[in-house]
């Protein structure tokens, strides 16, 4: 009776015993040396895993940046200046923070304006929808407004908002995902700083634009004109700022026909 | 024992015992992880892994140690003692040794440790007396199974995603829907006899 019951226990105790012991010895064996450097970085970094430096996730980047491999210390979008700082007081570097950007979706074609080619019953998916002919908005560079890109933002910043994708900018991070999944291509990263952006990037001619779209560039020239800094030119047939140059003196806005230069105060 | 009773067990584990689509193990990680074929792929691979080398080590430590004492009657106990410990000790092996098994496998073999469908393959080689070389055969080719099921419902969910079913329809419900079919259209594989 008694040994029915004590020699299990020996049994299974021994057992744990010695697989406790191979584990603790093969830990001591088959420790790998983990960069101190890169766990305080990877400490620091914001664990969104979003991918914005270019690496596959947060311990990968700061593994990059230990081992002297990462291109430059201030990738992390997300944390932005302080946790440049961090990294370069932990390397031992000076890091100046990049320029804070944020996404802007560069069309303002909302139903009010834009005209449709065909009335669209389908997945509520941009990327479904603009293999049917490119979008159910006449404008080639038009924004379908199904959101892909509000269901990719981790971040909360983006909503349609009368069939057109507006961005919050207080949200953005500017990861880039919702640049990466816009199948229209419309997505485009401006300074956080600058007051003023052209919301338009239609490649058609002026007629053309005029037809689809009741607002939209027509390459008139007249922003080009009013800007005494040199800082908007015309390719593609839609104004294009120089956000180097621009001053945000909203000149260029103000002589707008089409009112398609949006600024932060709106 | 011949080849042939070898290639019939693998054969009856991979497609008409379908761990799966036939007997129901291990659908935590076939819903959880099948949400892309790569992914999917990455934990089949695990568990291939695991489980080959866990049928061989619940075999020794069954016909050693338990059998001698009369302990049969714990061989669940003690062999998820032996897979936790095995897997975590294959785990630092791999990142030792290698990295680039250890990178692809991730994040996947530690979530197998306590995964019915390893425990049941060693109960199985118990259970149908099998002997220490058809045993890691077994778990060799149970795992396969797994794999190949995981994976081709993986491809099944990539389609799921696209497409546009009644709301009540979407996300998780007709993902089991679609599973049930599977394991239906599986159960077309159970005439097949070879005794």
């Amino acid at each position: 009776m008694f040994k029915e019951i004590i020699i299990p226990i020996a049994i299974f105790a021994g057992l744990g015993l010695v697989f406790g012991i191979i584990l603790a010895v093969a830990s001591k064996i088959f420790s790998v040396k983990r960069d101190e450097k890169a766990e305080k970085i990877d400490d620091v970094l914001p664990h969104a895993n979003c991918g914005a430096c270019g690496y596959s996730g947060c311990a990968a980047y700061a593994e990059a940046i230990a081992k002297g491999e990462a291109k430059e210390l201030n990738l992390c979008t997300v944390g932005g200046e302080p946790v440049a700082k961090h990294i370069g007081e932990i390397m031992g570097v000076d890091v100046v923070a990049k320029k804070r950007y944020v996404a802007r979706v560069m069309c303002s074609g909302s139903n009010q304006y834009s005209k449709k080619k065909y009335a669209y019953h389908g997945t509520a998916d941009c990327l479904s929808a603009a293999r049917l002919s490119g979008g159910d908005k006449m404008c080639p560079n038009a924004c379908i407004g199904l959101g892909s890109c509000v269901s990719v933002c981790k971040y909360h910043a983006l909503s349609v908002i009368d069939g057109v994708a507006v961005v919050n900018p207080e949200n953005c991070v500017a990861c880039r995902a919702c640049v990466d999944i816009c199948p229209k291509n419309i997505i485009q990263m401006v300074p956080y700083d600058s007051n003023f952006w052209v919301c338009c990037v239609s490649a058609e001619n002026g007629p053309m634009t005029r037809e689809h779209c009741d607002t939209g560039c027509i390459s008139c020239r007249l922003c080009v004109k009013a800007c005494e800094y040199d800082a908007i030119s015309i390719n593609d047939f839609h104004a294009t700022i120089d956000y180097n140059k621009c001053v945000s003196c909203g000149k260029c806005m103000a002589v707008c026909p089409r009112h398609i230069i949006h600024t932060k105060k709106s | 024992m011949s080849i042939s009773t070898v290639l019939i067990i693998m054969f009856t584990a991979i497609i008409t015992e379908n761990f799966i689509f036939s007997k129901f193990y291990g659908c935590c990680p076939f819903l959880g992880v099948s949400d892309k074929p790569s992914t999917a792929l990455g934990m089949g691979m695990a568990v291939t892994f695991v489980m080959t080398l866990s049928n061989g080590v619940t075999w020794i430590i069954y016909h050693a140690l338990l059998e001698r004492f009369n302990l049969e009657y714990l061989k669940t106990v003690a062999f998820i003692l032996v897979i936790a410990a095995l897997v975590q000790f294959i785990e630092m092996f791999l990142r030792k040794f290698v990295p680039a098994l250890y990178n692809a496998l991730g994040i996947y073999l530690p979530l197998i440790t306590t995964n019915c469908a390893v425990l049941s393959a060693a109960l199985l080689d118990v259970q149908n007396e099998y002997n220490f070389i058809t045993s890691i055969c077994f778990g060799f080719a149970a795992a396969l199974g797994f794999t190949l099921a995981i994976v081709v419902f993986a491809g099944v969910r990539a389609r799921l995603d696209v497409a546009d079913p009644p709301k009540a329809f979407k996300g998780f419900p007709l993902t089991l829907i679609a599973a049930g079919l599977l394991a239906m259209a599986f159960s077309g594989f159970s005439g097949i006899n070879f005794s």
